[in-house]
Parts: C-alpha cells; structure tokens; sequence
C-alpha cells in the first residue's frame, strides 16, 4: 500500500503545481501544455482509485482532444494575453474570496454526504465489484447488450451532427485543384510526354 | 442473444425502416452526379409512406422492447402516423419553394428524415435516456434545418438562437433527470412510477419533474420559454417553419402526455398545478401578444403558442378525457396549421416571397380559392363552429369542466374570444380591403395541401365520431 500512498502524493503534488502553473505562465502556450500535464497526472489518480475507464477516457477526450483544441485556438486567435492579464492583481482579493467560499462550501457538502440506503437497493444496473470484472468491461457488457438502442441511438444523433456541420459549412468551389492519386499513379510516359520535333531557329 | 430479440425488431421496425432510408438517401445524394434533390424528395415522401403503413398495419396492442426503453401502445402509433403526415407535409410544401429560393439540397428531405425518427422515438420513449436521446436525435435535426438557408443572415440567427435555448432546455432537461434518478434510483418509467409508489423522492422529484417539464415545455413552446418562438419562425424558411409548428410539436406534445403520466401518475397534483400555470400563461399571451403582429409568420407563431395553452389544458386536467382532448387538438391544430403555412408559401410576388398581413389585402378579389381556405383555416383556429378548430377546443374544455377546473376552461374561453379577433383580421383584410397586386400562381402541390386543410376543417364535423373514437382508444392506452 505504501507504493500506491507514494504515486498518490506524487500525481496530486504534481497536479497542483501544473494547476498553478496554468494560471500563472505567461505564455498561453505553456499554460496549455500544463494543462496537460494535469490531465494525465489527474488520470493517475482516477487509475489508483480502480477507475480505468475514467482514466482512459480523461487522456482520450481531455487531452486528445479538448487541449488540443485550446492549442490551436490559443495559436491561431491573436490574443494579447499580457493585457487580458494586467489587471489581475486588483482582482485577486475578490477571487481568493470567491475561491474561499466555494471551498468551504465544497468542504461542507462533502463533510455531510451520505447516500441513502433504500437508493442502493433501487439501481436499476448496480456496478459490479472491481474484483468479479474491470470497469471497461462492465460498462462493455451494459453498452452493447441492454444500451444497445441509447449506442445506436447516439450514432445517429452524431450522424445528423455531421450532416449538420457539412450542409451549414461546406462550399463547393470550382476551381479548386484536388490530388487524384489514381489519376496519377495510372500516369506513364504515353500519357505525360509529348514528343515534337521542334525545327533548329523555330519556336514550338 | 441479448441482441435485437425479434420482438425488440418487431417494436422498433418502423424506426429501423426510416433510419436506413435516411441513410441511403443520404449516400444517394452524396454520390449520385447532377441533380437529385427531386429523387431524394420523391424517395422519401415514398419511405414515409412506407413506415406510416407499417406503423398502421405492424401489430396492435402494446408491445415493449430493450427491456422497457422503447414501448408501443395505440397513442404511440396514433402520434406516430401523425408526425409522419406532418414531416411528408414539410417535404411536399419545400418542393418549389427551396427550388425559387435556390436553396435547394438534398440534405434538407435526410434531415427532416431523421428528425421524424428522433420523433417516433420520443413518442415511444418509456424511459428517461431513450427519452433524451429521442428529443436530441429530433432537436439536432431542427437546429441544422433552420439554418438551412446559410447565406441568409436572418436564417442563421433562427438556426443559432433555437440552437443555444435549445441545448439550455436540453441542460434543464437532463438536470431534472438526473434528480428524478437520484430519488427515484431509476431511469424507467414503471420503475420510477413503481418507487413513488412506494414513497420515494418527495420534493426531490417534485424538483426534477418541474425541470424536465420546463425542458418539454420549451420545445412545445409554452410560456414562459416561448422567446424563441417568433424569431425562429420569421428568420427560417417557410416550409421550414411549417415543420417547426406542426410535427414536432406534436411529437413534444406526446412526449409531455406520457411524460406526466406514465411515471408520476401517482403524482397528479403536483404537476398539475405547473401545467395549469403554463397553459393559462401561453393561452393569454398566445391571444394578446399576437395582436400587434405585422408579420404573418410572427403571427402564426404566437398563434401556435396560444394553441399549446389550449393543448395543455386538456393534459392539465389529468385525466384520460384530458388525454383524450389533447390527441384530438393536435390532430386538428396539426392540419390547420399546416393548411395556414401552405397559405404563407403561396404568398410570392414575382418569384419573391412577402411576408406582411398586409400583402394580403383584397386577396378574395385577385384569388378567390386561396382567400376562401385561408379564411376557412382562420374561422378554425378562431375556433368558430362548427369548424374543425372549435371541436378541438370543445373537448380539452370538457375535459377541464369535468376535473373541476372551471377557472382555467373559463380563461381559455376568454382567450380564444381575444385571439378570434387577429384571425378574424385576416378575413377581413382579404375580404374588404383595397386589392393590393395578386400573388404569383400557386404550386399543385401547395394548393393541395391547403385545400386539404380546409377541406378537412369544413367537413370535420361529418367525419368526427371515427377520429374522436380512435383518440379514446389511443388515451385509454395510456392509463
């Protein structure tokens, strides 16, 4: 247990240092990158808790793809960031009170949970213990069995997604050149050269 | 196998039907050279057909499937048939109007397509997940439709105003949700029906049922989350718009009834009180708000408000009647409004479409026919008998009287004598008005579907018994 107690203070110390280092780099760029960092550090700790799932899904969906969204908006949108941030320290009382006051409250709503009992026996699809099968493979098992119309479901709603997204975006542009590789694989010197016998002293 | 059970196949064969079609067409269109929006037009008002039979003639009785996500009863297939009608309307009424407007695509039948399908999911929906996912499926569809005319500034900012109220409801939605899963510990509707039985919840599902009915409630836009109703009927194109106030209202309508009833039948007075508030609220701002439009399209939008308080009041009574009522005002309300779009379609001046009442000047000098069903249409959602609309309000009245809410049938009736004068405005702007210059000749198909409308609001009262019957029995489903 004590090399789990270690990797947990390792992954949170470094989590919060790559937290604090978000909002205080100056380059957006590295602010990202931190950011990152956090995510994987925080998909550490969902793995010591025996949530791989979770974990897998933080790295895929976070860092695969939200970070990198924030990367390239941060890249390509021109934003002075030096001035977004000048009046920062005028407003830190007010946010460290804020902060504060959302902690103490977190720290009461946790302080005083309690799940109750009658709502365990009435869940609908109970997850099985850790031991009997891993969280991927219960969440497999109810996903492609007894979910499988919400799976299917969801494919269409993300079909009509992206028939939306190409209807409202893409334009059809006649000039364009566009690479045709079976075009130019089938392309040989009968088709490429042309031979002429050019005259000494003319043009062609 | 777990897998599609041939009953699961059975139950859902209409859905399955569509979405493939939809798909098809999709790749149709996608890779079949030159023109084919008509083919894929003419494809799917066929595949509509198709699944509307088999919706009729595949089996009766009720029939659950994916272990009670999915229920059919007769209400499902009598709602059912009915968006179908309404989305094969939409596809009929863009025919022309896409083409003049050189907005034509393909994408515009695919989509309306698989909204239908986010639609029979809605209706059939017995649990809180297929319940959303029916609602997003239908939502998404609507939001890409609306902007479909991208080029046009006024339809962009429909597609991207219902787009961002949409997915606020969506979130108040999914909160309720998850506190009715919370304090119930269930997402089906027997279960939770069955663990409030037993006591559960309280006020936390009292909470969860007030948002998942503010979520519904914005998507059959009932006062007060009605503000997107205007701009996107005005900004989106007509056929559009004719879609917007007739299918998925409907389909939102049904969702509501058996929302209210199938899990929290037990718990009667508690939602009864909002929906007699939302429905009083839609009814007299339906009826006032609507007075001072200029625009026929924002007017018909309000009107459509005011006719989801009149819907509302027959679910607010609580009882099979009430149900009863309902099925009978969006059956009525469905073909009224739609008659009333097609009436707006006609309306072009040299290719180019005028949306003013006052456009309509003096038209039953320059087009008797169009002046004649548009004030027919006008009488019935004035609610005058014995047309169509006035048997709508008649029975979800009825309903309130005999669950002892007198009060709420009375400001209905009084509603419906305030918003008469706006619809009685129109006749008598064609009627007795200076001309002003004729419309274009209308299209076959536009000119049939008004007819029909009014033809059906004339002649409802022959043909009332039937359908009154087929509503009993479609509410006598649910309880």
């Amino acid at each position: 247990m004590t090399l789990a107690t270690l990797f947990f203070y390792l992954f949170s110390a470094v989590m919060l240092a790559s937290a604090v280092m978000v909002i205080s780099s100056r380059n957006p760029v590295h602010s990202v990158l931190f950011l990152i960092l956090a995510f994987f550090n925080a998909a550490g700790l969902f793995i010591l808790l025996g949530a791989e799932f979770l974990a897998m899904i933080l790295v895929v969906v976070y860092v695969g793809a939200v970070a990198v969204l924030f990367l390239f908006v941060v890249m390509m949108l021109d934003i002075d960031f030096a001035e977004l941030r000048q009046g920062m320290l005028n407003y830190l009382p007010v946010g460290a009170t804020i902060g504060l006051i959302l902690m103490v409250e977190l720290v009461l709503v946790v302080a005083g949970w309690s799940i109750s009992p009658d709502l365990l026996k009435t869940v609908t699809s109970p997850a099985p213990s850790v031991t009997d099968m891993t969280n991927t493979e219960a969440l497999g098992r109810i996903l492609y069995t007894k979910y499988i119309y919400y799976f299917q479901a969801a494919g269409l709603i993300l079909l009509v997604s992206m028939i939306g997204a190409i209807v409202l975006t893409l334009r059809h542009k006649p000039n364009v050149k566009r690479q045709n590789v079976s075009d130019q694989v089938a392309r040989g010197p009968a088709t490429a050269i042309e031979i002429r016998d050019v005259k000494p002293g003319q043009g062609i | 196998m777990w897998l599609l059970e041939q009953a699961d196949a059975a139950a859902v064969l209409p859905e399955i039907i569509l979405a493939v079609i939809a798909m098809v067409l999709l790749m149709v269109g996608v890779f079949r050279k030159g023109e084919t929006a008509n083919f894929v037009n003419l494809a799917s008002l066929f595949g509509l057909a198709v699944v509307a039979l088999l919706v009729i003639f595949g089996g009766s009785g009720r029939m659950t499937a994916f272990g009670g996500a999915f229920v059919v009863d007769t209400f499902a297939r009598v709602m059912k048939v009915l968006i179908l009608f309404g989305s094969a309307a939409a596809i009929t009424l863009s025919v022309h109007f896409m083409k003049e407007q050189k907005i034509e695509k393909f994408e515009y039948p695919i989509l309306i397509l698989l909204a239908t399908v986010g639609m029979m999911m809605m209706v059939s929906a017995n649990d809180l997940i297929s319940l959303y996912m029916g609602l997003e499926l239908q939502s998404l569809a609507l939001y890409v439709v609306a902007a479909i005319d991208r080029d046009n500034a006024r339809s962009s900012e429909a597609g991207l105003k219902y787009f961002v109220l949409g997915a606020l409801s969506s979130g108040m939605l999914l909160y309720g949700a998850s506190l009715i899963y919370g304090f119930t510990g269930a997402t089906g509707f027997p279960e939770i029906a069955a663990a409030t039985a037993a006591g559960a919840g309280g006020l936390g599902v009292l909470f969860g049922i007030v948002f998942v009915i503010a979520g519904l409630a914005f998507k059959v836009s009932a006062v007060p989350f009605h503000m997107w109703t205007p701009d996107v009927y005005e900004g989106s194109p007509t056929p559009v718009t004719a879609f917007f106030s007739a299918a998925p209202k409907v389909a939102a309508m049904a969702l509501l009834v058996r929302t209210v009833f199938a899990p929290f039948s037990g718990l009667v007075p508690d939602w009864q009180q909002i929906l007699v508030f939302v429905s009083i609220a839609s009814m007299v701002l339906g009826a006032f708000a609507a007075i001072g439009q200029t625009n026929i399209k924002r007017l018909l939008a309000y009107s459509s408000i005011g006719n989801m308080g009149y819907a509302l009041v027959g679910l607010a009574a609580g009882t099979q009647e009430g149900v009863r009522g309902v099925i009978i005002y969006m059956m009525i309300y469905m073909i009224m409004t739609l008659g009333s779009f097609a009436c707006v379609i006609a309306m072009a001046r040299k290719g180019r479409q005028v949306e003013e009442i006052s456009d309509l000047a003096g038209l039953a000098r320059t087009d008797k026919m169009l002046a004649f069903v548009l004030a027919m249409l006008m009488f019935s959602l004035a609610g005058i008998p014995p047309l169509a609309g006035f048997f709508a309000k008649y029975f979800v009245f009825l309903a309130a009287i005999q669950a002892n809410l007198v009060t709420l049938a009375v400001i209905g009736v009084v509603a419906s004598v305030v918003g008469a004068y706006y619809y009685l405005r129109i006749v008598k702007i064609m009627y007795f008005d200076e001309p002003a210059p004729g419309f274009d000749p209308m299209h076959g198909e536009v000119r049939l579907i008004a007819v029909l409308a009014g033809a059906f609001s004339l002649v409802f009262v022959l043909i009332a018994q039937p359908l009154v019957n087929l509503a009993g029995a479609a509410a006598a489903s649910l309880f």
